[in-house]
């Protein structure tokens, strides 16, 4: 697919078309031809917009995506991996022949074993296992597919991070947000098609887990930001009224179509548009990100308070954006990376995230959102079954960074409902049975959306990239 | 019907003109067939026994006849396989999606046009011997062409590109007027726009040359070099941190400068080239080519916790070998890090060969003294000398003294055996044990560190240990510390020992002690030397978060080895052998001394007889005394001269004096990135499949087979590879580099791949000017054009001088030309590959700042100097883990140049990605140029932006002139440059009346708006009111948000 290649021509054909209309008729200036466009034409301008919503290789399940992305690494063995073996080994090494050649960030791989302090119980009809910090996505556990037997390559943050956005440890390649705008783009007339939300602590990847890389610009995460303006440079300077804005603004479009008329320049039209989709976002963001608007059975079930910064809100918030069309929506919560006091780390940071995520699951179901949206949820990494404690860094009772095992859980958007999938050993350390990839994970997500992941490409330096790289297979049993 | 007009700014994007011409085999056709067939028609598979890797093996074909019919696509096997209409032969590929309708006419084309299957694309074909691939045009030596005789045309640039126009039946486009030639022509040079009085003096200069009176004048502007420094910028991936989780702050700023300077020099590219690569390694190198190694410096580096810092070297290596390849060499090597390149003809041998040039060296930071401070340094190192001489000058034979004293010591000291730990663990920094079992750190660098060795020994009389901090180059300012000055301070050093035989299985391989331990007690502690409040009994006084010995002497002495001496109070070692646990803690809290750590060090035992003595020399000044007199040299002589005084006591008196020379010894503030090479070089192995931890065959240093080879003279080193890069007959460099300047004036090169000019590249748009530059810059006057010699100007007749190159391209009448899009040329060349008219493009992101601040008159012209914080929105750092205190810049640094703006990679700066500023995680030779919303909220209001209406509105009533119209006029051309037409003019005009109406509704907001401090206006011209300021810089507002301010037309 070359779709750039395409979208070019078809701009081609618009413009001597738009030419043909601007000089040729009588007295149509500017951008007064809209009743005259023929269906055609229109088309071809659809075409050519590439936030204009496309249709992927096949009949996707999901339309768009909500990624809570569970930064600095959620201890698997605290949430949804239960061993209860675990308890029997408390104390001594992981054998040798299980720990292969693995070392580890902080920790010495011989270091103890550590057994988890939570209880296990099974939920819902499905007999999910979660941990009993986890009350509230006990409670979705039908609702939602539990990926025990994920693994990853990287084992340091931003180089995990990364990874597991862009599908390679070397920055600089485009975000799984930024593919799916390419690929998708948005059904928004006056938002971002990508946009990203955060809390908590600041990114270990920064903007590259959510860079375009060398995609097109426009397919970059745009973060929204809580308070005076959710998008950067939203508002108007001090001292300039609506009225002054809108005065403002329709002189610069009267210079800019005078220009346009002048100069021949589609480039020009796209600036005068630009300038007005600014313009809509600027009436219609501060409305979004209003939750105060939100009846408050709402805001009680997310846990959410207008006006404060928080992962709920943000929850709250992916769903006001998806309502609105946005077609990815990436929450990054950097709390997670427990390497000492993993009980209360995880007791903490599952109270601050646990009753929004349940809540989200909820509200898209009950608003039939759910079968179009793929939720996801899961951090870079795992941690180790084994102990992290230094007296040098005043660590103790921690786990370190776990590339073999680790947990994910997806709803919606086509994916079996209820499901478990995927075992490790008795010590949680390897992956025994379906093992899932981080690029399976994504191939299935691309899957998800419509798209053969070997065909979603975009020619840079003569290769033709994917977000899989050269890997990934569709989990199957993923999908409903 | 916006929604239907949008339509993001592809121009970049967009393909090339459909041409008719048939398929090329390696862009078009191998991709298809490796693709869609060789899975089971390849290499490791033949099904039905064909292989379609070969044109042989196709012609043959398999169990079912030829696949390849030359010249007869309809009959060829292959095409009815994949058509699903063969008769005998299932539908291709087998059990898989047909092929595209589009991808089959491809296959049918290039059979009918005879199926040339290019040698390079062979299987297995990259041929070694370099001869046999050398087909594709990019790798043939650049041709000899002469421009075509074209009428009415006389620069060579013209025609060329005329020639094309008339076989397109395109006519030229008239030049440009001149203001709107003077402002492309002034950001081209400078990236910034020109004043009114310039635009006008232009305009009244009727005299011939007046236009290339205005060429040199832009040239010679000290802005020139920051225009075309940024550019250079891109590709060198500049960032003013590392990058990663922690995203530290790193000074690089003095190499941007250095590129700054470089360029308004003139600097010859083939110069720039060399002392960038390895000025290090230049006879007599300077200080200032020493900065130029900070181009291959500008690698991301991981400080992550817990990081293998050989991961993440190799890492920048990989970085570092794709830099190189695509900024100079056009070309996709990172593609064979893995495997062979899929389509181009480079092998995983060539690129570890290419690696492994740039793979032997050290990466030091050092200090940029200012010229004032190199002058002191001097004097203070002539009156340390001076202190010496006068010592020498009273013996009498100073030489056996010398001798005398170097004998003593050595008995003294005894000997020493370095501990060869083997395990070790630290935090937070990882080390490394060295071939000499000393231990370098790295990764996480914090401010505090514990190190650990375990070692086994059988020596039972172990009467002290000793710890040798020492210098590496890796380290800043050669350490010993890691961090910070690169000084160090131990806090506490302990020893535990415990019998072998309580350990159990030996290979158990626990460093724990399970047995008896006994923690080692200290008689004494002394060091070759320590400064006041740091004796080294501090660091054995139990307390292991306070004090110790450290390096905190004079700024001058402050980065030298140093040694500390610990006596055990007795004899310790158990028969049967001893596990010791020896354990170095820095963690000085509240010392003030944060990062002060040691980044290199060794630790050995002895047996021999207390009281213990410490060397006054380093390891490395004892084995220069061994060397007898006639082999040591003078500079070593004098060296080991200078221990004595300073360590014998017979000399106190000078050794204070000397120490009191040293006290004048001024700092530096500034330091640098750069490479210098290691005394061993690195031995670089093939990683298997590009994995670090799996090094198979050993590889030398060597350029890819494909190109020309290193010439039997040259060094295998960075050297070696930078001449290669600019060798005047090398096919590659002058051809990427004149395509990219190109680039920069048209919006698009005559490659359109500027990155890639491998197979699968765009074919030239003008092959021959492409070749004809490519001669001419590199060899002036070589290829066949004019010798004009008008003008006695920078860089004529000087091969490789990119000012000369500029000149060339922006005398051309191409260049000239009205960027006026006809509705034909619309039709016809819609991206304007044939050049059919001038360029029209939106500005690069640091330009769009540079514009607006340039015509408002905030601008500050300073040139240089470390990176600076224009204000930035409160929560943006936030986003990044790696965060850091911004604090805007005072005064002027808050209005300059946008290209001096600190780089954080993490959290780049929002305003300058909004307008497709690369990020800097890896080199960039081009950006996207979109056009979105984002970048209309920025210009609307970004402070910075604002703040530039605002000076603008009130020097516009201020110099404007009275009236309305007159104030319109001024305004517009400080932004514009041209005058305003009538109906522009009376646009603005009914726009300040409005928002003056607007905000007289509103006199509050009108403060608010129109000063920066409402509190305090300052005081308003004559008949001028508030009103009026709010209402001209909401006019200023609007012009700098014109589609045409951000536009080179």
């Amino acid at each position: 697919m070359n779709l750039l290649h395409e979208l070019s021509r078809e701009r081609a054909r618009y413009l001597s078309r738009r030419w043909f209309l601007r000089d040729c008729s009588v007295g149509l200036g500017g951008l007064a031809l809209a009743s005259l466009m023929q269906d055609k034409a229109r088309a071809a301008l659809q075409a050519a917009d590439p936030l204009a919503p496309r249709r992927p290789h096949f009949a996707p399940k999901a339309k768009s995506v909500i990624y809570l992305f569970m930064a600095g690494a959620p201890s698997q063995l605290e949430l949804f991996d239960h061993k209860p073996s675990l308890r029997k080994y408390h104390g001594k090494p992981v054998p040798k022949d299980v720990l292969g050649g693995q070392t580890y960030a902080f920790i010495k791989p011989d270091s103890a074993i550590h057994a988890p302090d939570f209880a296990f119980a099974r939920h819902g009809q499905s007999g999910q296992w979660m941990s009993e910090v986890l009350p509230h996505t006990a409670t979705v556990a039908d609702d939602i597919a539990v990926i025990r037997s994920m693994t990853t390559d990287a084992f340091n943050h931003a180089p995990g991070q990364v990874f597991m956005n862009t599908g390679s440890q070397q920055f600089g390649r485009p975000s799984m947000g930024s593919w799916v705008t390419y690929g998708l783009g948005s059904e928004s007339r006056d938002l971002p098609g990508f946009v990203v939300l955060s809390s908590a602590g600041g990114l270990s990847g920064g903007v590259g887990n959510y860079g375009a890389g060398f995609l097109p610009t426009v397919y970059q995460g745009v973060p929204f930001r809580s308070g005076r303006d959710p998008v950067l440079y939203l508002s108007n300077p001090a001292g300039i009224s609506t009225s002054a804005q809108r005065r403002t603004l329709d002189t610069i479009k009267e210079l800019n179509e005078h220009r346009l008329g002048v100069m021949g320049d589609p480039e020009i039209a796209t600036r005068i548009n630009a300038f007005e989709l600014a313009h809509r976002m600027q009436m219609s963001a501060p409305e979004l990100v209003d939750l105060a608007r939100e009846p408050k059975h709402v805001l009680d079930m997310y846990g959410a308070e207008p006006g404060k910064a928080s992962f709920a809100n943000n929850c709250l918030l992916a769903r006001r954006l998806v309502e609105r069309g946005v077609r990815f929506v990436q929450l990054f919560h950097e709390a997670w990376d427990h390497h000492s006091d993993v009980k209360g780390g995880v007791k903490g940071q599952a109270g601050v995230t646990d009753k929004a995520c349940a809540a989200l699951v909820k509200d898209l179901k009950a608003r039939g959102l759910l079968d179009s949206t793929l939720v996801i949820w899961g951090g870079e990494f795992g941690r180790t079954p084994q102990v992290e404690a230094s007296a040098e860094l005043g660590r103790s009772l921690g786990r370190d960074h776990h590339p073999q095992a680790f947990t994910y859980w997806m709803a919606g958007g086509g994916v079996r409902p209820g499901l478990s999938l995927g075992e490790t050993d008795d010590f949680g350390f390897n992956v025994v049975k379906d093992r899932v990839h981080v690029h399976d994970l994504h191939a299935t997500i691309m899957h998800l959306l419509g798209f053969d992941h070997e065909k979603l490409t975009f020619r840079f330096q003569g290769r033709d990239y994917r977000l899989t790289d050269i890997h990934g297979e569709v989990v199957h049993k993923l999908l409903g | 019907m916006t929604r239907i007009l949008r339509s993001l700014g592809l121009a970049t994007l967009a393909g090339v003109l459909a041409t008719a011409a048939p398929p090329a085999f390696e862009r078009d056709v191998a991709p298809l067939l490796s693709t869609h067939c060789h899975a089971c028609h390849g290499p490791k598979k033949q099904e039905s026994g064909l292989r379609l890797d070969s044109r042989e093996a196709a012609l043959k074909g398999g169990d079912h006849g030829p696949a390849l019919v030359p010249g007869k696509a309809s009959e060829s096997g292959l095409v009815l396989a994949i058509e699903g209409r063969h008769p005998e032969v299932a539908p291709m590929p087998h059990r898989r999606d047909p092929l595209a309708r589009a991808e089959v006419a491809t296959i049918r084309a290039w059979i009918d046009a005879g199926a040339d299957w290019t040698a390079s694309a062979q299987a297995g074909a990259p041929g070694k011997d370099g001869s046999k691939a050398a087909v594709h045009w990019a790798f043939q030596p650049v041709k000899q062409s002469a421009p075509p005789k074209v009428r009415g045309a006389t620069h060579p640039i013209d025609r060329f590109v005329r020639e094309r126009l008339g076989k397109e039946g395109l006519q030229a486009s008239p030049e440009a007027d001149r203001a709107t030639l003077l402002r492309r022509l002034s950001l081209d040079l400078t990236g910034l726009p020109p004043t009114p009085e310039e635009v006008d003096a232009f305009v009244a200069d009727k005299a011939s040359g007046a236009y290339e009176r205005q060429v040199e004048r832009l040239m010679a502007s000290p802005h020139y070099g920051e225009r075309w420094a940024r550019w250079w910028l891109d590709a060198a991936r500049y960032a003013d941190s590392n990058g990663f989780e922690k995203d530290r702050t790193r000074s690089i700023w003095p190499w941007r400068d250095w590129v700054i300077r470089s360029l308004n020099e003139d600097k010859p590219f083939d110069v720039f080239t060399v002392e960038q690569l390895a000025g290090d390694l230049l006879p007599g190198t300077t200080l200032d080519q020493r900065v130029a190694t900070g181009f291959l410096r500008n690698s991301m580096v991981n400080m992550e916790g817990g990081v293998e810092p050989e991961k993440f070297r190799v890492e920048a290596m990989i970085d570092r070998v794709d830099c190189v390849s695509r900024t100079w060499l056009g070309v996709t090597l990172a593609c064979a890090q893995c495997h062979n390149h899929k389509y181009d003809p480079f092998t995983m041998a060539d690129y570890y060969g290419f690696y492994a040039l740039l793979n032997q060296d050290d990466e030091p930071r050092i200090e940029i003294p200012s010229p004032e401070q190199a002058q002191r340094r001097a004097a203070v190192e002539a009156a340390a000398r001076a202190v010496e001489d006068k010592v020498r000058a009273s013996m009498k034979d100073p030489e056996a003294r010398l001798e005398g004293w170097l004998r003593e010591t050595a008995a003294a000291v005894g000997s020493w055996l370095p501990l060869n730990a083997h395990e070790w663990h630290s935090q937070p920094m990882k080390f490394e044990k060295q071939e000499d079992l000393a231990f370098l750190g790295g990764g996480d660098v914090h401010n505090f560190s514990v190190v650990s060795l375990w070692v086994d020994v059988t020596n039972t009389h172990v009467t002290g240990f000793k710890v040798e901090a020492l210098n590496d180059a890796n380290l800043p300012f050669n350490g010993p510390g890691i961090d910070g000055d690169g000084g160090f301070n131990l806090c506490e050093f302990t020893v535990e020992a415990s019998p072998l035989s309580e350990l159990g299985s030996p290979d158990a391989g626990s460093t724990s002690f399970k047995g008896t331990t006994n923690k080692v007690v200290f008689r004494s502690a002394i060091a070759d030397a320590w400064p006041d409040g740091a004796h080294p009994t501090n660091a054995i006084d139990g307390v292991r978060n306070k004090d110790g010995w450290h390096s905190g002497f004079t700024k001058g002495r402050r980065n030298q080895e140093r040694r500390i001496v610990f006596e055990t109070d007795k004899p310790l070692g158990f028969p049967g052998g001893t596990r010791l646990l020896v354990s170095l803690w820095q963690k000085p809290d509240g010392s003030g001394r944060p990062n002060h750590l040691m980044g290199r060090f060794r630790v050995s035992m002895t047996s021999a007889d207390g009281p213990l003595a410490v060397d006054p020399l380093s390891a490395r000044q004892r084995a220069l005394a061994q060397l007898p007199r006639d082999q040591r040299g003078d500079a070593a002589q004098r060296e080991l001269f200078r221990e004595m005084v300073l360590h014998d006591p017979a000399f106190a008196e000078a050794a204070r004096e000397w120490d009191a020379a040293w006290k004048d010894w001024p700092g530096s503030d500034h330091s640098t990135l750069a490479l210098s090479a290691r005394p061993i070089p690195r031995t670089t192995r093939i990683f298997k499949r590009g994995d670090w931890t799996r090094p198979t065959t050993e590889i030398a240093g060597a350029t890819p087979a494909i190109l020309p080879r290193l010439p039997a003279n040259a060094p295998a080193n960075r050297l070696g590879l930078a001449r290669w890069l600019v060798d005047p007959a090398h096919p590659l460099t002058s051809r990427v580099i004149v395509n990219r300047v190109w680039q920069a004036y048209f919006g698009s090169g005559l490659v359109t791949t500027p990155e890639d000019f491998g197979v699968r590249s765009d074919a030239p748009s003008h092959p021959a000017l492409l070749d004809w530059l490519a001669r001419e810059w590199v060899q002036p006057g070589a290829a066949a054009g004019r010798g004009s010699g008008k003008f006695a100007a920078a860089g004529e007749g000087v091969p490789w001088s990119l000012k000369r190159l500029h000149r060339l391209i922006v005398t051309s009448a191409t260049y000239r030309q009205a960027s006026r899009i006809t509705p034909v040329l619309a039709e016809k060349d819609p991206q304007n590959r044939l050049l059919a008219r001038g360029p029209r493009a939106r500005v690069d992101a640091e330009m769009v700042q540079d514009m607006v601040l340039k015509a408002s008159g905030l601008l500050s012209p300073k040139v240089g100097g470390p990176p600076v914080f224009p204000p930035l929105p409160d929560g943006v750092m936030s986003l990044a883990y790696g965060q850091i205190g911004w604090n805007v810049s005072p005064g002027d640094d808050r209005y300059r140049r946008a290209m001096y703006t600190f780089w954080k990679r993490t959290v780049p700066y929002p305003a300058m990605m909004a307008f497709d500023a690369p990020a800097a995680e890896q080199s960039c030779v081009r950006r996207n140029r979109s056009n979105t919303p984002l970048q209309a909220l920025v210009t609307l209001n970004e402070p910075t932006m604002n703040n530039a209406a605002r000076w603008l509105g009130w020097r516009t009533l201020q110099q404007g002139g009275p009236g309305a119209e007159a104030r319109a006029t001024f305004l517009f051309r400080q932004v514009l440059g041209r005058k305003p037409d009538p109906k522009e003019t009376a646009a603005l005009v009914r726009l300040a009346a409005d928002l003056r109406e607007d905000f007289g509704r509103r006199d509050k907001e009108a403060l608010a708006f129109a000063f920066n401090d409402p509190q305090n206006p300052p005081p308003l011209p004559q008949g001028v009111s508030a009103l009026d300021v709010a209402a001209w810089a909401g006019v200023a507002r609007a012009v700098i948000n014109l589609d045409e301010a951000i536009t080179k037309e």
